[in-house]
């Protein structure tokens, strides 16, 4: 699946540039300077190995990752460390130890927003689907119902503008601490990011676990655990929500490890460094290997997410085990 | 009092359709050690009455009236903490499709040792011990290996096995048995019927039947209610209601049961017509427009609903029709085609 990945994600963004008409030393005169005339340029694409078969093109990128690789631009060699995922056509520095200084901002968001959604949204869910019809039900229903359709730059905005602006509780936005360095401050920066994020996601848990509800509740195993004398309480967490939490431990593993590959709008709207900054940055200045570097980076926690929900899967539900 | 005492249950359901009387005016008893079969086809009204006399019914929509008296305690006024209480303890359930009944991502050991340890307080290796003693006592082969099983990994009549062995974990004095076979192979289907009534005297439990199959409570029944729209229209002694029944509604039923010491000569005797909604339950006599004797009646039998009475021989009968004209209806018209068919 991987390679899957490395492949898609090097023909999007070395292969398909030739075919909309792109020549080798159009890509080369993204690495050398401005002025640059049509020899060095014809050299450097030499050198970068732009004219070579696709094939070996996508062995050294691979190699690249894996191994590291070797710059040669005729003034000198330079050294790229594996993982190389080439360098920033702005500011000349490899993408790699970039991403890696962003990662920690994206992985606290994700985290913490996370925690908050599952531990809501499910408890929400359950509550409602028990008391169905209830004014609680209807409640819960209802903001569910507006944080699936309001977008996060909205919530987000509005939050700022009311928290932090108006009241004065939360710092603006831009805030981040590290958590190393200072984990009380680190929480109270991230603390409206995490509960704007988790309103988005928690409402979609909250309908999806009463869905589940409702139906595993109807489940001739649950009138069996109530026959055996067994409380209220366990017949729903331990009989109902155990069956009912299947489908929300898949959907949590996707948008995991779609989250962590950056959260693109949350971290935008509330200026967060993280890896969706970075990847919004990457676009808008057309600085390729960045915008390469940050999408493999993503698919790849979206693929190891699936990975190990796949794994959990079996841990959950015994029948998909194998014998 | 008996061990078991029931008058006059009524279980109704207000749906936005109109009131479901699911049993209206149930009355029965039974001892400890003996059989009660309660016969009839889908939606008469039995399974809702097994599910009433556990209190699962508690907490939901449905309106419970009457008196539920197990071993001197009232069920249905209790709080339903009461009744939960003694679910499981004293009286315990068989359902019908064990696959869909045992849940499916715990193991069968599991779940016999959750149901112990919620009325004995000990640690879980003692439970374990009991649950795999339960599982060779219910005849599964290698209880030791089985009981970290899950239930789909078992065939269906071990997981019926595993299922009485889960309801006996207690040793509850009332078992209610609802279709216990009818999800079975025929020939697995003896098999736990012979395990019932096997358990059922080594541990003196009283027993209900529940079932559409008179063929299983033949095997199992010291006595028989026949269920028909919600209400007992035939109840009496297993024989009674084999030999010398009296409403046409049981004669419907045992002239469409198949027989195999009979020839085939003829064809069943299905009874026409489908059993009535119990929102809409006919006027009078419930039976009245499927059956073939309504015209005999004087018209009553759309107009009043019929008593329940004692026959000759002390069975209790719901039909309007006179006593001598059953029984000579019985001699004449239908014991004959039954013996012949």
């Amino acid at each position: 699946m991987l390679i899957v990945i490395s492949m898609v994600t090097f023909g999007i963004f070395f292969v398909v540039p030739q075919w909309a008409g792109s020549t080798p030393e159009a890509l080369a005169s993204r690495y050398v300077g401005r002025a640059a005339t049509p020899e060095t340029v014809h050299l450097v694409a030499e050198r970068l190995g732009f004219n070579d078969p696709i094939v070996v093109q996508y062995g050294r990128f691979l190699k690249g990752i894996f191994v590291g690789a070797e710059y040669d631009y005729g003034a000198g060699v330079e050294q790229c460390p594996a993982p190389c995922l080439g360098y920033s056509f702005i500011s000349g520095q490899p993408v790699w130890p970039d991403l890696l200084d962003r990662m920690p901002v994206t992985f606290s968001l994700a985290i913490g927003a996370a925690l908050l959604w599952v531990v809501f949204g499910v408890s929400v869910g359950v509550l409602s689907a028990l008391r169905r019809g209830s004014f609680f039900d209807r409640l819960s229903m209802g903001t569910a119902l507006a944080g699936v359709s309001l977008p996060i730059f909205f919530t987000g905005m509005v939050s700022l503008v009311v928290f932090s602006y108006g009241l004065g509780w939360t710092p603006p936005g831009g805030a981040w601490t590290d958590l190393t360095e200072n984990p009380a401050q680190w929480a109270y920066n991230l603390l409206l990011p995490w509960i704007t994020l988790a309103f988005l996601f928690a409402a979609t848990y909250a309908r999806l676990t009463r869905a589940g509800m409702l139906e595993t509740m109807g489940e001739d195993y649950i009138r069996t655990a109530r026959a055996k004398g067994l409380r209220e309480r366990e017949v729903v967490v331990k009989h109902g929500l155990r069956a009912a939490l299947t489908p929300i431990l898949t959907l949590f593993g996707i948008d995991f490890g779609l989250l962590i590959g950056g959260a693109i709008l949350t971290e935008t709207t509330y200026t967060l460094p993280g890896l969706g900054q970075f990847a919004i940055l990457a676009i808008r200045n057309q600085d390729l290997p960045q915008v390469m570097g940050v999408v493999l980076f993503a698919a790849g926690f979206v693929v190891v997410a699936s990975f190990v929900v796949d794994l959990l899967y079996a841990v959950v539900d015994p029948r998909v085990r194998l014998s | 009092m008996s061990f078991l005492d029931v008058k006059d249950l009524r279980i109704h359901f207000p749906t936005d359709d109109g009131l479901v009387r699911a049993v209206d005016g149930l009355t029965f008893s039974l001892e400890r050690g003996q059989t009660l079969g309660i016969v009839g086809e889908s939606g008469s009204g039995k399974s809702v009455t097994s599910l009433g006399i556990l209190g699962l019914h508690k907490g939901g929509r449905a309106k419970i009236s009457g008196e539920i008296w197990l071993d001197g305690e009232e069920l249905v006024g209790a709080s339903a903490e009461a009744v939960r209480g003694l679910r499981g303890k004293k009286m315990a359930m068989i359902f019908q499709d064990p696959l869909s009944s045992m849940h499916p991502y715990y193991t069968v050991g599991h779940q016999i040792i959750e149901a112990y340890r919620i009325h004995h307080d000990v640690s879980k290796q003692v439970a374990r011990k009991h649950a795999v003693d339960l599982l060779g006592r219910v005849g599964i082969p290698e209880p030791a290996k089985r009981v970290d099983s899950y239930p789909h990994e078992f065939s269906g009549g071990m997981r019926q096995r595993a299922m009485i062995a889960m309801a006996l974990s207690c040793d509850p004095e009332l078992l209610i048995a609802d279709e216990p076979t009818t999800a079975l192979d025929v020939t697995v289907q003896a098999q736990i019927l012979d395990l019932m009534r096997d358990l059922q005297r080594e541990f003196n439990s009283a027993l209900i039947v529940i079932t559409h199959d008179l063929g299983v409570v033949a095997e199992l029944s010291d006595d028989i209610l026949v269920m028909y729209g919600g209400k007992c229209i035939e109840y009496g002694k297993a024989d009674d209601i084999f030999y010398q029944p009296e409403h046409p509604y049981t004669w419907g039923l045992l002239s469409s049961m198949p027989r195999l010491d009979r020839e085939r000569t003829e064809r069943l005797l299905p009874i026409k017509g489908s059993p009535p909604s119990l929102i809409n339950v006919p006027p009078g006599c419930a039976f009245h427009p499927r059956c073939p004797y309504a015209d005999r009646t004087d018209g009553r039998s759309s107009t009043e609903v019929p008593d329940l009475a004692p026959t000759e021989r002390g069975h209790l009968v719901r039909c309007h029709m006179g006593r001598t004209e059953r029984r000579t209806l019985w001699e004449t018209e239908i014991k004959p085609v039954l013996e012949t068919q």
